[in-house]
């Protein structure tokens, strides 16, 4: 059998105001983080419902991270709170799905903190690269 | 099915050095709605324009996906190009393949896929994408500005200039701020005084400008261009129209032990009072906390010495409602606490006083008429010490200090010890110091004067106790320099308190929508090149309220806020972001959930008549998005249960479908 | 030891970050033990922080600290130079694997005056 070298595949939703933003400094700095990770743009981070998380791992998604203002600075007020708590909700239900809490995390990167986003980025990579492959979660509703 | 056309940016080399562009292009003609792919090396150019213009009109393209830069960047630029080829702005996609990955990835083939793949999102998106329309909204052409001291008188006069009407609110009776409590002003020593009060009467007398004194925000609603906004006109028992501030009712107030705040507390006032000789409006204001008639029904003296009729102890507080099309915020400072200080002595000594005592100690119109003397036994001081960073530069007493510099206290320290070694050469004066911070015009020139030319002795250290012994208060410092310890028997000690926001400025920002860091201080919606406006938009930002500022920035801020307003305010209508939520009303079960979210009150509900079985008529509550206040966060769509809501141009289709293309 | 490993080892073992120290010298302000000391307390971040720990290690100075944290209260950036001045008496008296005070040398400092306690915490002080 051949050996491929592991890749993971990590979404990470960032809001438009704050970790987007952070992310652009990192690249403006030219600070590298693996490629694995695909950004998606959010207005901000309390527009990521569940689904879209559950979404990911069903397609595949080794991990996920959402990116938001800090809290009391979110360009909504109060959206991160929101966020926050979602999805604490949801990462004490991934156990019961069968996937390691590890694979999501929430993390709090402002437009200024380019350097923290990358740091982050190559952060949860490595963690989720040390968890290896991730099941993926099957959808329940229709089996293909 | 959409006809979308990709257009691939090479940037020059910045994404062409990492990112194969050309395999790009080929990658994405295979999607599904693509039908042209190309690319070419600015597409921000005109030369790349008109590429895109061509494209659109050669092959009926409905919808474009450029890969370039981040959309921070140029989604704007490329919404334009769009509109100009005759379709839907928002019918433009970005793929991020610059900032997020020909620059923070080093080999072409990793930048290559990544790129395929953020391409292949933004396709997925734009299939999903249906033509939006901003909202149009009028604009008020009226601005409010919360504050009246230096900062707010300076934007309504320059707001005012410009032939806009203004209200300005200040909670206090009297406008003037604390520049009104300065004795001088550095670097140039004109008397705060007398460089203040004209604007003031200015601010009174210009037709454009009301001022609100005595008053405070008390609800505010609205956006951009439509605020709406509620004033408590706090009841002052003083018809305001009728006083003509003779000041015939202060001298005969029977109850003269009130401590004068004006004068931070050094003397005393009576219940009914006009804070200052220059106020405005010049109104008597009877303070409900110390006057007899209205604590006990006892009294009515001023009554009966007001010629004008103008007290009236009936008086209500009142509720004032109006519309303002922009809001500009000048709450200003306040010196902190220095209760906590406990090893500086000041609640132990009266002699121990702030910078700002110490202010009102040199003034004229001060509790001492401008002698420097004792608050303790009224002598004249001969050995001064002045602390700099009390409070300012705190980073392990959070409860008591602040880990910011607050800016000013390094010249006004330098101001009192000069003018003191001059008006009174037989006092010695020793300022203890950590840093001398004088960046500014004529500022580093004015501290070396008042050491070099006035002998104020200056020692790079920092007092760690202050004791009071008999009359004398003994300073112990360090001096850095010297190596040494040493010790002062001082007669009077004036601490440099950090300064800190106005207590009002929190629940004002909550109001507002305004965010603010942890210092309480207001964010600027971009700290270097939008300095003077919130994020909030419409909400404007003047003064100290933002960070701490000497009068000269204060000013120059306040026009620039000012100027920002003008041209706001200067529009008759405003487009607004059409990237707002919408509820498909028949899956909309009214359950309120969307509405608890929201942080602008942006939903509503309304019982609609819909169609039920057998030709009945059903009426059920459904929640309708007013799209003028929703600001688009999206925080309904995911707390809906039924997921009748949704946020245009992030539709959990589209993002749906982004997560798909990149998990594939 | 070498000396990037002691100065480690003692902002290790303080937990002292003498990087936060914005050189105002409020805790040499109040320090009771000034006249004693050969340096004083804003030295001995500086020294620590600029790697210069061997005349600190000579120095008497050690010794002569009263652990009042005056400096430690009083410092507005958290740096806690009593803490420090403590991590490398320390490190002497573990470097030396010797004791300042040995249980015999007591009896000649016994007076009747002393109180019990301030001998307990001498041990506590001079001794491993």
């Amino acid at each position: 059998m051949q050996m491929k070298e592991y890749k993971p595949l990590i979404v990470a939703f960032c809001c438009n105001w704050c970790s987007y933003a952070g992310a652009d400094l990192a690249g403006n700095n030219r600070l590298n983080y693996p490629a694995e990770v695909k950004i998606i743009r959010v207005p901000c981070s309390c527009r990521v419902n569940p689904m879209f998380i559950l979404r990911a791992f069903q397609r595949g998604a080794d991990g996920v991270i959402i990116c938001g203002c800090h809290p009391g600075d979110c360009h909504y007020t109060s959206g991160n709170y929101f966020t926050r708590r979602r999805m604490a909700a949801l990462f004490s239900m991934l156990d019961f799905l069968g996937i390691e809490k590890e694979r999501t995390r929430v993390e709090w990167v402002s437009a200024a903190e380019g350097a923290k986003f990358a740091a982050t980025m190559n952060d949860f990579v490595e963690k989720v690269v040390s968890l290896g492959e991730n099941k993926r979660l099957e959808d329940l509703r229709c089996k293909r | 099915m959409q006809r979308i056309g990709v257009f691939v940016c090479w940037c020059g080399s910045n994404i062409a050095g990492t990112v194969d562009v050309k395999a790009v292009a080929e990658a994405l003609k295979s999607e599904p709605g693509v039908v042209f792919s190309t690319e070419y090396q600015y597409m921000c150019s005109q030369a790349g324009q008109d590429l895109i213009k061509d494209a659109v009109k050669e092959h009926n393209l409905t919808g474009i996906v450029v890969c370039s830069c981040s959309p921070r960047m140029h989604e704007a630029t490329f919404r334009k190009t769009a509109a100009a080829a005759g379709l839907n702005p928002y019918m433009v996609e970005i793929a991020n393949i610059r900032e997020q990955c020909s620059w923070v990835h080093k080999e072409m083939p990793l930048g290559t896929e990544k790129a395929i793949i953020l391409g292949k999102a933004a396709v997925a998106k734009v299939n999903l994408n249906a033509p939006l329309t901003p909202g149009q909204s009028p604009v008020t052409k009226r601005a409010l500005v919360i504050g009246g001291g230096i900062a707010g008188i300076q934007t309504a006069l320059d707001i005012a200039d410009a032939g806009f009407p203004v209200d300005i609110v200040e909670k206090k009776p009297t406008i003037g701020g604390k520049m009104a409590q300065l004795d001088k002003t550095f670097p140039t020593l004109d008397c705060a005084a007398c460089i203040l009060t004209p604007k003031m009467v200015d601010a009174a007398q210009n037709e454009n400008i009301r001022i609100f004194s005595y008053s405070e925000v008390e609800a505010v609603k609205g956006f951009v261009g439509n605020f709406e906004v509620k004033i408590k006109k706090k009841a002052r028992y003083v018809d305001e129209t009728k006083c003509t501030g003779c000041g015939a009712c202060i001298e005969k107030c029977p109850q003269k032990k009130v401590p004068n705040e004006f004068n931070l507390g050094m003397d005393n006032r009576r219940a009914i009072y006009i804070p200052f000789a220059q106020a405005v409006p010049k109104v008597a204001t009877i303070d409900a906390d110390y006057c007899n008639m209205l604590k006990n029904g006892k009294c009515g003296v001023c009554t009966k010495f007001c010629a004008a009729g103008a007290i009236d102890y009936k008086q209500k507080d009142e509720i004032i409602e109006e519309k303002y099309g922009a809001i500009v915020v000048a709450t200003g400072f306040e010196p902190i606490s220095m209760e906590k200080f406990d090893e500086f002595a000041y609640s132990q000594s009266k002699d121990v006083i702030t910078s700002l005592e110490f202010e009102r100690l040199t003034n004229a119109a001060g509790p001492t008429a401008g002698k420097l003397l004792r608050p303790s036994d009224g002598k004249h001081p001969h050995k001064i010490v002045f602390v700099q960073c009390v409070g300012s530069r705190c980073a392990s007493c959070a409860e008591k200090g602040k880990e910011y510099c607050s800016k000013i206290c390094c010249m006004y320290t330098a101001k009192h010890a000069m003018l003191t070694r001059d008006k009174y050469p037989d006092t010695d004066v020793t300022v203890f110091y950590i840093d001398v911070r004088t960046p500014g015009k004529n500022f580093d020139e004015f501290q070396r004067r008042a050491v070099e030319e006035y002998g104020v002795n200056y020692v790079k250290g920092m007092v760690g106790k202050v004791t009071p012994e008999g009359d004398k208060l003994i300073v112990r410092g360090s001096d850095l320099i010297a190596n040494k310890q040493i010790k002062i028997d001082a007669d009077l000690v004036v601490l440099a308190a950090a300064i800190e926001p106005d207590k009002t400025a929190r629940p004002l920002a909550t109001m507002l929508t305004a965010s603010m860091d942890t210092n309480d201080f207001f964010t600027e919606a971009h700290p270097k090149l939008r300095p003077v406006e919130s994020p909030t938009a419409g909400v404007f930002l003047s003064g100290t309220c933002q960070g701490p500022k000497d009068i000269p920035e204060t000013v120059s801020q306040a026009g620039a806020a000012a100027s920002k307003v003008i041209g706001l305010l200067q529009k008759d209508m405003l487009l607004g972001n059409p990237c707002v939520a919408s509820s498909n009303q028949l899956m909309c079960n009214g359950c309120s959930s969307c509405e608890r979210v929201c942080p602008y009150g942006a939903i509503s509900y309304e019982d609609k008549e819909f169609p039920g079985p057998n030709r009945t008529v059903k009426v059920r509550r459904v929640a309708t998005v007013n799209p003028a206040v929703c600001q688009g966060c999206g925080a309904c769509t995911v707390a809906c249960p039924s997921g009748a809501m949704d946020l245009n141009g992030f539709m959990n289709s589209q993002i749906m479908a982004e997560v798909d293309a990149i998990c594939k | 030891m070498e000396n990037k490993y002691l100065k480690d080892d003692i902002i290790r073992s303080s937990g002292v970050n003498p990087k936060k120290c914005m050189k105002c010298g409020k805790c040499t302000a109040t320090c009771p033990s000034f006249d004693e000391m050969e340096y004083h307390p804003h030295q001995f971040v500086y020294m620590v922080e600029s790697g210069d720990i061997e005349p600190l290690l000579e120095s008497e100075s050690l010794y002569k600290c009263l652990s009042c944290f005056a400096c430690v209260d009083r410092c507005p950036r958290g740096v806690e130079p009593a803490k420090l001045v403590e991590a490398v008496k320390l490190s002497v008296i573990r470097q030396k694997n010797s004791n300042r005070l040995k249980a015999d040398d007591v009896v000649k400092y016994l007076d009747e005056d002393i109180p019990q306690q301030a001998i307990v915490s001498a041990f506590r002080k001079y001794s491993k």
